[in-house]
């Protein structure tokens, strides 16, 4: 069997957080070297702050001002940071319940090693030169033994508050189409469009899946399709994309290839825009060195006839 | 044994917007959840479960929101899940929690959808840069409109009627204080002059990008006796799904959406859905999908739904009123757009929609699809509870 196609795949975006009330005045606070936390009707004080009670669902917004130092409740040491973390050397990973809450927040603790932490250990903030109204203000914990720090009520105004943030979100995954589509798209680069037929209702997929949707059996038998097909419908696309390099307005259209039983998708060149139809018979355009049909251009068959492939819409 | 019947007692909507930059996420669901609670006169404590609904977490960025909002929805220490069926999540979150109601799994149950597409970008997040595969597609336009297209060719349609459709509904959406776009120099001539986007759809035939959150609080007989307020009462309901793309796949009119009809009619008794059913509130992204879905749904018969719009039928004060509150062309928080299908229908059976309320209305559907046509969730309510 020939190896299955990978190739890495980066999802990448800043997603915006509109803070809300209570987010808002922590965040601020960590930029004027403040952290707030939130009373309770019982009286516990919640760090991070919430804005409903877990308790009972009340919302709450009493602010108060905790202290910058505390005592780590529990903790994991981090052998290989990885990039985005606090801290690029080794570090532990604390929870840290600081001086007047009754709730742990989760930080680094720059540590020489596993053997200086543990469990009650006192600690303070280590905040950042440039501070932006961002958890990372906090630059990281660091071990401390000077006396608690003094707790007081905060009203939580601050004078140009921070409303939102980026939360710039990453993954990295390995992408593999699969055994059936590397079959196709080695095909493409060959100029061929290959399909599979289901053996049970002898359909021919093109892309090919591995397996029939309806019937939910393996697909095995390679079918050669096309190259020339009829587009069964299309849109005039009017709006530039992002990070798509093509001129609008272009044609969208599906196209069911010669001998498939479904359409596929792709753009129509080769001809006014406003003289594509449902019914154009198209043939694939290849670019040097591509891995897909550039477009699909008119043959210049006469259109296929309605009732030839309006099962096909 | 017999199901239980389920009955809607408690409705609550935020005013749908392009940005609530005000609000959090668990602010924005919190506001649903009071108003749907106050209009029940219910606590926090009476509620017995959470079922909550939206769409990709891509859409935010925040994987499994419903983890960090069991606070601000009072579900701490009581069952809570999250349904996703891409846009017709609204519809099936509020159908899973109908069944533990009918299930007599819980009495009572919150029930709400959301999606604070300020936060985000849909179109991205439907769009990811696949790997082998050529970059094509152009949002979601570009995907229902060769379908549009496909339906006009089919039934002959002139191309005069998705106009008409988010001219009908833009000037509902004025009639609704909830809805996002309040576009009060609407005239059919504006529309018509709107920019092509994805040719046969037009700027003005499309949804808007919105912020906001539907909640309904659902409950048995016993709660709804205690209700302050005229409950709806479910009387049928259904999902269904299918392959996006398959050999013989009617994109124009899926047969997952015929069963999910056939089906919701059934329970409730339905013969003719055109003459027993009072209104609609029914999914419809791109002004087409009204006349495709008064077929799909047997409003109609095939290639003569656009008839019924063009006759006026489907206007407010028409004899098949679609869209009364403006539907997902004046507001789509996408999440939450299915939710506020069902809890309009609801609404109207209820007697409680207002200004865009439906005299005499007893029989209304609630309708969402998603994916790519391949979700579908439905539910019939009514003024009078099922027979026993």
């Amino acid at each position: 069997m020939p190896e299955v196609l990978k190739a890495p795949l980066v999802v990448e975006f800043p997603f915006t957080r509109s803070l809300g009330p209570v987010q808002s005045a922590f965040l601020t606070g960590l930029r004027e070297r403040l952290v707030l936390g939130v009373k309770t009707r019982d009286g516990r004080t919640l760090v991070p702050p919430v804005e409903y009670d877990p308790v009972t669902a009340e919302e709450i917004r009493d602010l108060v001002h905790v202290g910058t130092t505390g005592t780590v409740t529990t903790w994991a040491w981090n052998h290989e940071p990885r990039r985005g973390q606090p801290l690029d050397t080794p570090f532990a990973w604390v929870l840290v319940k600081l001086d007047g809450a009754d709730t742990a927040l989760l930080h680094a603790l720059d540590a020489p090693g596993p053997d200086a932490v543990r469990t009650g250990m006192r600690v303070r903030i280590r905040w950042t030169e440039e501070r932006c109204g961002a958890i990372t203000d906090i630059a990281c914990f660091e071990p401390y033994d000077g006396d608690d720090s003094v707790v007081t009520v905060h009203a939580g105004e601050f004078e140009d508050p921070v409303h939102g943030i980026v939360a710039q979100a990453r993954l990295d995954y390995t992408y593999s189409p699969g055994r059936a589509q590397t079959a196709y798209i080695n095909a493409l680069a060959e100029h061929r469009a290959v399909g599979e037929r289901c053996p049970a209702c002898r359909k021919v997929y093109v892309p090919p899946r591995g397996a029939c949707p309806t019937c939910g059996v393996a697909t095995s038998e390679q079918v050669e399709v096309g190259p020339a097909g009829t587009v069964t419908t299309f849109c005039i696309v009017n709006i530039k994309a992002k990070n798509l390099d093509i001129e609008v307005p272009y044609v969208y259209a599906h196209i069911a290839l010669d001998g498939a039983d479904l359409a596929l998708h792709g753009r129509i060149g080769g001809i006014p825009y406003d003289q594509v139809r449902m019914g154009l018979r198209v043939e694939p355009v290849w670019s040097e060195g591509g891995r897909y049909p550039d477009h699909y251009r008119p043959t210049g068959e006469p259109d296929a006839d309605y009732e030839t492939y309006k099962e096909l819409l | 044994m017999s199901k239980e019947p389920v009955a809607v007692v408690g409705i609550g909507q935020t005013k749908h917007v392009a940005a609530r930059r005000d609000v959090s996420i668990a602010g924005l669901v919190r506001e649903a959840a009071r108003r749907a609670l106050d209009d029940a006169e219910l606590t926090w404590a009476d509620i017995d479960a959470v079922v909550i609904g939206k769409a990709p977490d891509f859409f935010e960025g925040v994987m499994m929101p419903e983890l960090y909002l069991a606070d601000a929805l009072g579900a701490v220490g009581k069952p809570m899940l999250r349904v996703h069926t891409a846009g017709s999540v609204g519809g099936s979150t509020a159908l899973v929690a109908a069944n533990l109601v009918a299930a007599r799994v819980h009495s009572t149950v919150l029930t709400l959808a959301f999606e604070k597409q300020s936060e985000s970008n849909a179109m991205w997040g439907l769009s990811l840069p696949i790997p082998f595969q050529q970059p094509l597609l152009a949002g979601a336009g570009g995907f229902f409109a060769p379908h549009v297209r496909a339906y006009m060719r089919r039934t002959g349609a002139p191309d005069t009627v998705g106009s008409l459709v988010a001219y009908k509904d833009r000037r509902n959406a004025l009639k609704n204080p909830y809805a996002h776009l309040h576009e009060h120099d609407i005239t059919l001539e504006k529309v018509q002059a709107s920019p092509m986007l994805w040719d046969p759809i037009r700027y003005s035939e499309t949804c808007p990008s919105s912020d906001g959150a539907c909640a309904m609080v659902l409950t048995d007989r016993a709660g709804a006796a205690r209700a302050p307020r005229p409950p709806a009462w479910m009387l049928g309901g259904a999902m269904r799904s299918e392959p996006t793309l398959f050999a013989g796949k009617d994109a124009v009119s899926p047969q997952a959406g015929k069963d999910c009809a056939a089906d919701v009619y059934r329970q409730a008794g339905i013969a003719d859905p055109r003459r027993d059913i009072d209104a609609v509130e029914m999914y419809v992204p791109f002004s087409w999908y009204e006349p495709m879905w008064l077929e799909n749904l047997g409003f109609a018969d095939e290639g003569e739904g656009w008839k019924l719009t063009e006759a006026g039928v489907t206007e407010l004060d028409g004899d098949l009123p679609v869209n009364m509150s403006g539907g997902v062309l004046s507001t789509n928080p996408i999440g939450a757009s299915g939710m506020i299908r069902f809890a309009e229908a609801a609404l109207q059976a209820r007697g409680q929609a207002g200004e865009h309320q439906v005299e005499g209305a007893r029989r209304v559907l609630g309708h969402a699809y998603g994916g790519g046509s391949q979700f579908f969730s439905m539910w019939l309510v009514g003024s009078e509870p099922p027979d026993a």
